[in-house]
């Protein structure tokens, strides 16, 4: 039996940017797979190199057991992809757009009407089918882009960023959908995200991407216990303060030091409730003093910490590129 | 495989078939502005002028000069629609479909040259009601395979353009830099039978000429290029374009 994805040292450059480093990965049939970083990180690059939609620069990949270059029509036939920005054609009606997808897809007539009504039903549009594109809202429109990604029976879905720029609510019902769908059709579904909250909802496993490369690969509960524990933020009043607290505890041995920031440390230990009084005396005893403690269950926000050094969010760098992503999408409507 | 190409073409006409008819608006505005040609120009042309040598003008001369306008605006713009796909997104969804890029140039353009002479025969049919004479039913039904080969080429100068434009202020620099000196270096508001030497280079070198040529020759039986080379030159011109137009698509990025 072949991988539903098996990428072999991907790689793809754009002038002297590297945007995706020598990734290799291997995602299984059925699997709900996210690919997790900041935006600019190179996770949409990597889907389009698994779509056919751009050639790798080097390295190869397979797609249902179809090589991406040299078979990009099989691999085509086989995939559903939903992407971040819409391609419905907002002059047609929902099921005119489903139904052109199934003509360019070689579905017959009765194939096409009967999962029509299967795939609308799914993302619960069947009463607006026959209004057009351009009355939907945005949660309509990214549903009936899931519905069109799944009408040919793909057995690969990817979907791109697939709740950007929606409401929570909304954003919750799609989760519903990429579940039922994943659970119910048994489509392999690889999905790129930068909210924490949804790679941790939905994923069975998930590779963090940072720079083009893949700094850790795992299940989400792993990933978390992989950590060492709770995780304890302590306040410092300077850096010279957080620096000798960091020498304090790895002589002593007793918290995991996740990363240290300008007035701040996140450390991880086993029972964090119990080891606190502790932690803190080590800190007195050795003169320096704390500003504020905080103990909670470690995210995956901590795990990117630990892999990266910087918090997936205020990267002041990475928010300006989203920023401009954004601004490109916007002029685009 | 030819089922798959075929499929692959219609799906694309169909679209733009669906496009087209949803777009009511549309059709109005772009038979307004040949419609005002043919009824004021015409007429006022036909109260004052007289070529040298005698024979009058009047309206019958500048119907077929319109519908090669029509078709002229109607194709490129069909082509250059391209563009638009590009902007809302709908292009991705044509281009990871697991079908030939040609055939879906080739349908799309198939799709608005369709459009195109629906358009052109429309204007037909008013010319007619205004009092042009056409010469036969036949010659009426060959002016319209003429509308079909010039709008293919046209439609496939029009993909072309928009594989090779990336906004869609080019498009209008496109559109005007374009269609002004294709309209007018070509026969459709003049005869082109005495022409100074250096305004004849360019309107034999223009595709619309010849278009407009043709249909003068089956509408009204007379033409000043002779029907074989026109014909010659249209089918040579949209092969082309076509090709140049299928292949630069297959070529386009997002």
């Amino acid at each position: 039996m072949h991988y539903a994805i098996e990428t072999e040292k991907i790689t793809k450059e754009f002038g002297d940017i590297t945007a995706v480093n020598s990734i290799s990965i291997k995602v299984e049939p059925g699997e709900l797979f996210g690919l997790l970083g900041p935006n600019g990180a190179g996770k949409t690059t990597l889907i389009n190199m698994l779509s056919t939609m751009s050639d790798p620069s080097s390295g190869s990949a397979k797609v249902w057991g179809f090589d991406v270059q040299r078979d990009a029509s099989a691999v085509r036939q086989n995939i559903g992809i939903v992407f971040q920005d819409t391609t419905l054609d907002d002059r047609l009606t929902g099921r005119e757009n489903l139904d052109l997808h199934g003509r360019l897809y070689g579905m017959d007539g009765r194939t096409r009407r009967k999962r029509i009504g299967e795939v609308l039903s799914l993302v619960e549009l069947a009463d607006r089918a026959d209004a057009i594109v351009k009355t939907y809202s945005g949660g309509m429109m990214r549903r009936l882009e899931i519905a069109r990604g799944l009408m040919h029976h793909p057995h690969v879905l990817f979907l791109d960023e697939p709740t950007l720029g929606l409401d929570p609510q909304t954003r919750n019902h799609i989760w519903e959908y990429i579940k039922t769908l994943n659970r119910e059709e048994g489509v392999t579904i690889v999905l790129t995200t930068h909210y924490m909250e949804e790679a941790d909802h939905l994923c069975g496993r998930i590779a963090i991407i940072d720079h083009g490369e893949i700094v850790a690969l795992d299940a989400p509960e792993a990933l978390k216990d992989r950590l060492g524990g709770d995780v304890i933020t302590l306040e410092a009043g300077s850096p010279d303060d957080i620096a000798r607290l960091c020498e304090v505890y790895k002589n002593n041995g007793c918290a995991n030091i996740v990363s240290q920031q300008k007035k701040e440390i996140f450390v991880t230990v086993k029972e964090g409730e119990r080891q606190i009084p502790h932690i803190l005396n080590l800190a007195s005893k050795a003169g320096i003093p704390i500003l504020s403690v905080s103990l909670r269950k470690p995210t995956l926000d901590d795990v990117f910490l630990h892999h990266t050094g910087r918090a997936i969010r205020d990267n002041k760098e990475v928010s300006e590129i989203e920023q401009v992503g954004y601004r490109i999408r916007a002029r685009r409507k | 495989m030819v089922k798959k190409a075929i499929n692959t073409v219609y799906t694309m006409w169909l679209r733009e078939m669906i496009r087209f008819e949803r777009s009511k608006t549309r059709i109005i505005g772009s038979l307004a502005t040949p419609l005002f040609f043919l009824v004021i120009l015409g007429t006022g042309f036909s109260s004052v002028f007289q070529f040298r040598g005698g024979g009058t003008v009047d309206i019958s001369f500048f119907a077929p000069g319109f519908i090669g306008m029509t078709i002229l605006f109607s194709s490129l713009l069909g082509g250059v629609s391209i563009i638009w796909d590009r902007e809302f997104g709908f292009l991705k969804e044509i281009l990871i479909a697991p079908v030939s890029r040609f055939f879906v140039a080739l349908g799309k353009a198939i799709g608005g040259v369709t459009t195109a002479m629906i358009q052109g025969v429309l204007i037909m049919v008013i010319a007619w009601f205004m009092g042009v004479k056409y010469e036969s039913l036949m010659g009426v039904l060959a002016a319209v395979v003429v509308m079909f080969l010039s709008g293919i080429g046209f439609m496939g100068l029009g993909i072309a353009l928009a594989s090779k434009i990336d906004s869609h202020e080019g498009f209008q620099m496109v559109m005007s830099f374009l269609t002004m000196p294709l309209v007018l270096l070509s026969g459709a508001f003049f005869p082109i039978s005495k022409l100074p030497g250096w305004l004849s280079v360019l309107v034999y070198r223009n595709p619309l000429t010849y278009c407009v040529e043709a249909l003068r020759w089956y509408l009204l039986g007379s033409s000043t290029v002779p029907i074989e080379q026109s014909i010659a030159v249209l089918v040579l011109f949209a092969l082309a374009m076509i090709t140049l137009g299928g292949k630069l698509f297959g070529k386009m990025r997002v």
